[in-house]
């Protein structure tokens, strides 16, 4: 695995020094949630990352964008995970332009994934667990264009997005990875309920009864979805994979920080083995998730056949890391881990939610063991 | 054609022309390797041309000097080797403790003199070496060594002993830390080299809970060693010591690789029968480690030839791949079952599945135990108070 490139390094310090700076906790998150602001998220901020380019990142050069790839979205998003940024970089720039990759909807989306205008996101689980396989919600075939009948659920940015890529069976029975359809669903075709989640972010329950859309919402073949969603949605995984690095190391900095401050029976709290112990084994764990993330990401980008295995690797380990990040963070932070006014907590819920979209630590272990023939 | 890909091809056809079919075989055990030394034991007369038309190229030691018996290469010209070498399968012509521990002591911190004498030895492979380090006192807190050098003027007297020894019987000289002052803890070690044949010098064959191992103890009884055969300056030798480790960690965290991610291997999930449900999750929680583990080693190495990793990082490293070898085979044995208990069989291989099993537990503790490395990973990488 090559080290990064001078050119990836740069753009990785602009993401670290522009959310550092501009996507702080106290700017955006606290900001957003405490204002109750609908979105979740912060529009000025999405701009920012359009003027830098940012957006674009899984762009073709010819449409605009940088024509980069999973290895430099990982870059970014670690630093959003970071600073527990809310953005919708995630189903937008990476998995939303990924699913339109070449086809008419890109022509109509890019301009605005560009300028950070447009936000999309892709509406695929229909459970409390992720299957995309088991889609049952219908796309039937009336005039020059489809019905859609069903329920979305987990549908992340779902109440602010201008457009939901929405999974649909057209053909076949839940089940069965053959048969499925993507849609370009606009903003207000289908009913949404609008949800908080744990981490303040918004994502929606959608309602489809008797949607009705033209036949160029379909995005790539009909009853071919499967290989594009795929592609989508493991971008989205080694996204949050990343992500997930972002947010364990970022608790995990603030909890050594912590232990070389606080001060109990008149030592600092890192002076005790015991935490050090703990301290340096998350440390390894965390290397090691990021490893995996740009690994997962490199073989994306090469269009390696083991991808689909390493993505499965980086979105479990990362959940797991992430998680005992976040666990330590508050233990070792003590009572005031517990309190809403400190930070701690904060990471502790985002990695509730990330390790929870699109597949969980179990959702992608059996995949591997799937995929390893057992 | 590029420089570097007309030594591909001239390598390629090298190769071709002088590894014997025998050295292409893969290994079946560590008894397979070739070791050399005085009293070499060559399984074959092929292993024995292998080591030394591989020497006489400088290519046991690839990227050494040639003018201490390496080949002289570049890095790019020695990954080039090494990949056209696993292309063919060939064997390692030479497995020895002065390649890949000695040697770049003696490279870093070695006389010109010593350089010249004792480096070309190790690539030829005319000398077998050991390492004195671990003393029965002196384990996890290894710089607490008491063995004794007394200076006698023209000599060092040596008087005390070392354990865990690996090939102490077998070996022709060992490197060996002793004490040469009481004044300072680390200050008063100095790095040594004496010929195992000196009067004075015996060793032991230690029995592990694994069955016979590698390891001795070794006895120093008056043993006098020239002034001449210390490595860097009296008293400085936990310098060199600390240097070596670095790279005995590296070899041992590579072995958490075993089998994982290395070259025809595979999930340990798909290796085992499942015949449980839970089990069945065990694995795949396993195999996602045991990948990412690789991945992280894939990244490791070229972090650490680009001169990138933290030079605390083979801590992290020899931890987690130790860890994840002693996981392995916890579960290889839960697999197993009772067959996998059977000790002496025929069908059990004499007892390979434990036998195994037992000797991983070594892994955290041989190199500097978990505890250590984590210890050196909060001090060096996390800057934690009092570590």
């Amino acid at each position: 695995m090559p080290l990064l490139t001078d050119d990836q390094k740069m753009l990785q310090e602009t993401a670290s020094s522009f959310l550092a700076e501009e996507g702080s906790i106290t700017k955006q998150l606290r900001q957003w949630r405490d204002s109750g602001c609908t979105d979740g998220y912060g529009s000025d901020l999405w701009k920012q990352f359009g003027e830098l380019g940012l957006t674009g990142i899984c762009i073709p050069e010819e449409q605009g964008g940088l024509g980069l790839g999973a290895v430099e979205a990982t870059l970014v998003l670690e630093e959003i995970g970071r600073n527990l940024t809310p953005s919708p970089f995630l189903t937008t720039a990476v998995v939303g332009a990924k699913a339109i990759a070449g086809t008419a909807h890109a022509e109509r989306w890019y301009p605005g994934i560009l300028s950070g205008e447009a936000v999309l996101t892709l509406a695929v689980d229909e459970n409390r667990r992720h299957a995309p396989e088991q889609t049952a919600l219908t796309a039937e075939r009336r005039g020059n264009g489809f019905v859609l009948n069903g329920t979305k659920q987990f549908v992340v940015h779902g109440n602010s997005a201008d457009v939901m890529l929405t999974v649909a069976r057209t053909a076949g029975s839940p089940g069965e990875e053959s048969g499925l359809t993507l849609f370009a669903v606009p903003k207000g075709a289908a009913g949404v309920e609008s949800v908080t989640l744990a981490d303040s972010s918004k994502a929606a329950r959608l309602a489809f009864n008797n949607v009705e859309l033209d036949a160029d919402a379909v995005v790539g073949d009909v009853d071919n979805g499967w290989a594009p969603l795929s592609r989508a949605l493991d971008a989205g995984r080694v996204g949050a994979a990343a992500e997930l690095v972002g947010v364990a190391a970022g608790a995990s900095t603030m909890t050594v920080d912590y232990l070389k401050q606080r001060k109990q029976f008149g030592k600092l709290i890192g002076e005790f083995q015991s935490l050090q112990h703990r301290a340096a084994h998350l440390y390894g764990e965390i290397e090691i998730a990021r490893a995996c993330a740009l690994k997962a990401a490199e073989l994306i980008d090469s269009g390696d056949a083991k991808a689909e295995l390493m993505v499965a690797v980086a979105k479990a380990k990362a959940a797991d890391v992430a998680s005992l990040s976040v666990r330590e963070g508050v233990q070792m932070h003590g009572g005031i881990g517990m309190t809403d006014e400190h930070d701690i907590g904060l990471y502790l819920k985002r990695e509730a939610v990330l390790g929870e979209l699109f597949g969980d630590v179990y959702y992608h272990r059996n995949k591997v063991a799937e995929l390893s023939g057992y | 054609m590029t420089d570097i890909e007309s030594f591909r091809t001239e390598t390629r056809d090298w190769l071709k022309a002088n590894c014997p079919p025998e050295m292409r075989e893969p290994m079946r055990s560590e008894a397979d390797a070739c070791w050399g030394g005085r009293n070499a034991v060559f399984q074959s007369d092929a292993q024995r041309q292998w080591m030394e038309t591989m020497a006489e190229r400088g290519w046991t030691v690839p990227h050494w000097p040639r003018d201490y018996g390496g080949g002289g290469l570049s890095t790019a010209e020695a990954k080039v080797l090494k990949e056209e070498m696993a292309r063919i399968g060939a064997r390692s012509p030479l497995t020895s403790f002065g390649i890949s521990m000695l040697g770049p002591a003696l490279l870093k911190f070695g006389t010109e003199e010593q350089k010249r004498h004792f480096l070309p030895q190790i690539a030829r492979g005319e000398i077998r070496w050991c390492q004195g380090y671990s003393e029965p006192g002196a384990g996890s807190d290894l710089a607490g060594l008491a063995t004794k050098a007394e200076d006698k003027g023209d000599h060092w007297l040596i008087n005390g002993q070392k354990v865990w020894t690996s090939y102490a019987d077998k070996a022709d000289w060992i490197f060996c830390l002793v004490r040469t002052s009481t004044e300072s803890k680390h200050q008063g070690i100095s790095f040594v080299l004496f010929d195992m044949m000196t009067p004075g010098v015996s060793t032991k064959p230690i029995l592990l809970i694994s069955g016979s191992s590698p390891f001795c103890e070794t006895f120093f009884d008056d043993v006098k060693v020239p002034k001449d055969q210390v490595v860097g300056e009296v008293n400085r030798g936990w310098d060199v010591a600390k240097y070596l480790l670095g790279h005995e960690r590296e070899m041992i965290a590579g072995m958490g690789l075993g089998g994982i991610g290395g070259p025809g291997a595979g999930s340990l999930g798909a290796a085992l029968n499942l015949d449980n449900p839970l089990l069945r999750a065990d694995l795949a929680a396993f195999d996602v480690d045991a990948l990412a583990f690789a991945a992280m080693s894939e990244r490791f190495f070229e972090m650490f030839k680009a001169g990138e990793a933290h030079p605390a990082s083979p801590s992290m490293m020899k931890y987690a791949g130790t860890e994840l070898n002693k996981r392995r085979h916890e579960l290889v044995m839960a697999a197993g079952g009772s067959d996998a208990l059977e000790w002496d069989s025929d069908r059990s291989k004499n007892g390979k599945s434990a036998r195994d099993w037992l000797r991983t537990k070594g892994n955290s503790i041989e190199g500097g135990t978990s505890e250590i490395q984590l210890n050196i990973v909060a001090k060096h990488i996390l800057g934690l108070p009092g570590a």
